[in-house]
């Protein structure tokens, strides 16, 4: 159970590998063993969507996928979004609507707004929540995040706020 | 303290009139976003060293028992296992204890690890360090602890009951607090009045449930025999001063770091045994150890809050005015009394808030802590206020029900009124000016608040159950020393001391003892200091949560921050101000106070004398010809803030509900906070602490709920269980701010980080309750869930059928 295999991935456009436990899971191989530590691990068992990633182009909770699963997958994570200096559209909104204060949850919340804004309508601010009702925060209240998802289905929609 | 007759503007010292750009009052995005928006943050979990060993703890599974016996050898021989230790090996580490000078109270004796008994469910009794984490825990489960389960009495209530088991032998009766407050004589008023209501009003335990578990790195450096903490923790200089003690080592050579923490709400705020067991085996191993705890680790031994029973009467005439308030606080403490806060934290605040914001002549409350087998409380947003308010604020309502009198009236006969400030309560509580009257005023005019009973009766014509509920409440925050947080604790929390000084290449660089963990210190004291010094918010680089950077100071809690830290930075800001124009002066030859700065740079108006900051550092420090030898004075200052009393804030919060007849489910469906926090340094800032603070409100209200059995055993110990709100149940937030009469301290500040959690829980039971009125229905425990209301129905229509 313990004999380390090797596992190869693409990981925020660039191919690497690792070797881990078959039981490690795939957020503490991210952080752990690739050292990306953007993702965050919350609760390990699904709920609060802190290490939620991109794994083959669809979000999914790092924490419930084993590290053996990232074999031959592209996974991005928080990483793969915009550089400190250089911000992508979703980041500028979070930032611009104060969506983030602890920022323990933003990597989740990015990700998955990330695939929201490509995949769903979005058109009430109901939808919104409902769309983000799977990745928790306890600092912000959600406000501000509805508000910047608001902002960014405006931006892709191309409607004046 | 008298506030009352002196007109806004001169009660807090205005900045010197000058053209420097404002950045007080602006809403400056973040300075710490950048990193925490692309996973470059930095929090404890992402901390790792060299040869780092990792932490596994096993935990009681019995709430009291004796220990018999651990069985560790199998254990030890596990891969990857560098020690197993259990109490025995810790000998030397003091227990923990949280003295206070108060009357009346017993302190505990916690040891890092359980020695000969465990009195809750997550108590530490052993610890694991292995090379990695997956085996450190493979090790701990093969550990067996055999157990003779001792008993105890899991309600509190019951703990003081004579023939109950004592959890300490140190605490006669289960009971380690107890205290009195009187003013007047309630008993023989309330016996005297026209109208009685009473309640008895409990709040289900809370787990303050920061999204990051509670986490700590500790790495020592053999040749300097120094040890640096790294911790998730609110109270970085608290834990410093501690393990010195405990540990036996000298102030400087033990530094604690908060890195970026994700999130506190009080649950970071306080000592652990983890953190100095972490500590302590750094050193005693030489070598970097690490722990992160998991999710159920965080449920079940992170200090947990607000677990009260309020029996209260409230006394009132014809005409609505309170006359008399009488009230019987047990307060569930859990299995410790936690450091440095006491039990006393949660639970006398409860009695010494519960007057509120309402002029009654006569109180009496009695608060009693009693220890149950349970996870110690211990700080958790809005402290005593949530369980205080909701206990007020209901037996408000069902006194202007008992008159027949409109809800918003009886609040507006017996708030303290604009003219009346400062007013003392019948706790001792002094309420400063704020706007009482004007947020009642603000927030019932946001809602169609005379409208509402027509809309009332139409719905329910409809078959749906809609219902209005208004929460008003006044805090003290930014509590100077003259009060304490908690009654003779052990610790100064009033005072802050700041560092700002420009370094050889002209960057500031502004130092706090604070420890932001979400509250955007890194921002907001930027903008005071650069608003004060004349530079731009990005151009100040704010170091806080590093005790190698301060000589004393406890941290981030207690809505403290801005009131205290901002107060620092504007006093020392000035005085390096001072220094700066001074230096300038002599550069320019001209009289000191002809020189102005802005934007990064020093200039005299009306001239061309303009330097940039980095040429007054050059000219000070590195070019010894410009200036002669008594002109270079060092471009720091320091400067400490004690606010001596406490500064208040006021808000009321208003709800609107609707209950599904059918499924008993209670979606909220508007919202409005109407709040005076004085001058606000960032309006943004401010929305967001409001917005978060109410959303934990509605939790406390509506959802969450650390569920015992009679044995002590959490039911609710995942986060499936234990629900937090998510955005689907979060409402819009409209949050109106009233700036009334500034406080008298540095800035016109009030902290405002906790009120959100302390109205919202009154303004959604006393909303659920208009809406079930109908039925006769009041509300006396929270949360209030669909299956306690359909019990509530149930009972009611049983009673019913009874008569």
């Amino acid at each position: 159970m313990n004999a380390k295999i090797d596992i190869a991935l693409t990981l925020n456009g660039e191919a690497v590998t690792g070797r881990a436990e078959p039981r490690m899971l795939a957020s503490d191989f991210i952080r752990d063993v690739l050292l990306m530590t953007g993702t965050h691990v919350g609760c390990e068992q699904g709920v609060c969507g802190a290490c939620t990633i991109r794994f083959n182009g669809v979000v999914a909770r790092s924490c419930l996928l084993f590290a053996a699963q990232l074999d031959g997958a592209v996974v991005e994570t928080v990483e793969s979004l915009g550089a400190p200096h250089d911000l992508n559209d979703i980041q500028k909104a979070f930032r611009k609507h104060h969506a983030l204060q602890c920022g323990f949850c933003t990597p989740g919340f990015l990700m998955t707004v990330s695939e929201i804004l490509q995949t769903l309508p979005l058109s009430t601010d109901h939808e919104i929540r409902d769309a983000l009702s799977g990745n928790l925060c306890r600092c912000t209240g959600y406000e501000h995040i509805v508000r910047a998802v608001r902002d960014l289905v405006n931006q892709r929609d191309g409607v004046q706020a | 303290m008298n506030d009352a007759a002196i007109p806004k503007d001169t009660r807090s010292a205005p900045a010197p009139e000058t053209s420097r750009p404002k950045y007080i009052g602006e809403r400056v995005q973040r300075l710490e976003d950048p990193r925490l928006l692309t996973g470059t943050g930095r929090y404890t979990a992402d901390i790792r060293f060299e040869r780092m060993a990792h932490l596994a703890f096993v935990r009681s599974d019995q709430a009291h028992a004796r220990i018999l016996g651990i069985e560790t050898d199998d254990a030890a021989t596990f891969p990857g296992v560098i020690a197993v230790l259990t109490a025995q090996d810790f000998s030397e580490i003091p227990d923990l204890v949280a003295p206070s000078r108060m009357k009346n109270y017993h302190p505990t004796h916690c040891p890092v690890l359980a020695r000969d008994t465990v009195r809750y469910v997550g108590e530490p009794v052993a610890v694991v360090v292995a090379s990695d984490r997956y085996l450190a825990e493979d090790a701990a489960n093969a550990i067996v602890v055999d157990y003779e389960p001792l008993g105890a009495s899991s309600d509190p209530a019951a703990a003081l009951l004579g023939d109950a088991v004592f959890l300490h032998d140190e605490v006669p009766g289960n009971l380690v607090l107890e205290r009195s407050f009187a003013t007047g004589d309630a008993g023989s008023a309330i016996a005297g009045a026209a109208h009685v209501v009473e309640g008895r009003f409990r709040l289900r335990r809370k787990s303050p449930m920061a999204m990051e578990p509670r986490a700590y790195v500790a790495d020592y450096d053999r040749g300097r025999d120094a040890l640096t903490l790294y911790g998730a923790t609110q109270i970085p200089g608290v834990v410093r001063d501690e393990l010195a003690k405990l540990l036996n080592i000298a102030g400087n050579r033990i530094r604690v770091i908060a890195p970026d923490v994700g999130g506190g709400f009080g649950g970071k705020g306080s000592l652990y045994p983890e953190e100095i067991i972490v500590a302590a085996l750094a050193r005693r191993l030489a070598r970097p150890v690490k722990y992160v705890s998991d999710r159920l680790e965080d449920l079940t031994s992170t200090s947990q809050g607000f677990d009260e029973y309020v029996e209260a009467r409230l006394a009132f005439d014809d005409d609505g005015m309170f006359i008399a308030l009488d009230a019987e606080v047990i307060g569930d403490i859990g299995a410790y009394s936690i450091y440095p806060w006491t039990a006393a934290l949660e639970p006398v605040q409860v009695a010494s808030f519960l007057p509120g914001p309402y002029k009654t002549p006569h109180y009496r409350g009695r608060v009693r802590g009693v220890c149950t087998p349970k996870p110690p409380t211990g700080p958790y947003r809005g402290v005593g206020r949530p369980m205080a308010v909701f206990a007020l604020e209901r037996l408000v309502d069902m006194a202007a029900e008992t008159l027949d009198m409109d809800r918003a009236e009886i609040r507006r006969r017996n708030l303290v009124q604009p003219d009346e400030f400062p007013h003392r309560i019948g706790s001792g509580i002094i309420w400063n000016h704020s706007g009482f009257t004007e947020c009642l005023d603000a927030a019932v005019k946001a809602v169609d608040y005379s409208g509402f009973k027509e809309r009332q009766l139409l719905a329910l014509e409809q078959g749906r159950w809609i219902g209005l509920g208004i929460g008003s409440y006044a805090e003290l925050t930014g509590i100077g020393s003259r009060i304490a947080v908690a009654p003779g604790m052990p610790i100064n929390t009033g005072n802050e001391t700041a560092t700002v000084r420009i370094d050889a290449t002209g960057a500031v660089i502004a130092t706090f003892a604070t420890a932001s963990h979400g509250q955007s210190l890194e921002t907001t004291l930027a903008q005071i200091v650069a608003e004060e010094l004349g530079v731009r918010p990005q151009d100040v680089q704010i170091v806080q949560g590093d005790t190698g950077m301060t000589a004393h100071g406890t941290g981030t809690y207690a809505s403290r921050s801005a009131v205290i830290g901002g107060g620092a930075a504007i006093l020392t800001t000035r005085a390096l101000l001072k220094k700066v124009k001074r230096v300038a002066g002599r550069l320019f030859d001209v009289d000191p106070d002809r020189v102005e700065t802005g934007d990064g740079e020093i200039y005299v108006p009306g001239t061309n004398h303009r330097i940039g900051f980095d040429e007054l550092a050059r000219a000070v420090y590195s070019d010894m010809a410009t200036l002669p030898l008594a002109a270079r004075e060092t471009l720091e200052s320091q400067e400490n803030y004690d606010p001596v009393l406490g500064t208040t804030t006021s808000s009321t919060h208003i709800a609107e509900v609707e209950i599904d007849p059918e499924t008993l489910s209670i979606r909220l469906t508007r919202f409005v906070v109407a709040e005076d926090c004085g001058r606000m340094i960032n309006p943004q800032v401010v929305d967001g602490q409001v917005h978060g603070g109410v959303v934990q409100g509605i939790g406390v209200a509506l959802l969450e709920e650390l569920e015992f059995d009679a044995t002590g055993q959490l039911l609710s110990a995942s986060l499936a269980d234990y629900l937090i709100p998510t955005s689907a149940e979060s409402p819009h937030i409209e949050v109106i701010h009233l700036e009334t009469v500034l406080p008298d301290n540095p800035g016109g500040f009030r902290g405002m980080g906790e009120g959100g959690t302390i109205g919202a829980p009154a303004a959604i039971a006393n909303a659920v309750a208009d809406a079930l009125a109908h039925l006769g229905i009041g509300i006396s425990e929270l949360p209030i869930t669909p299956s306690k209301l359909h019990r509530l129905i149930a009972a009611k229509n049983l009673t019913k059928d009874r008569e």
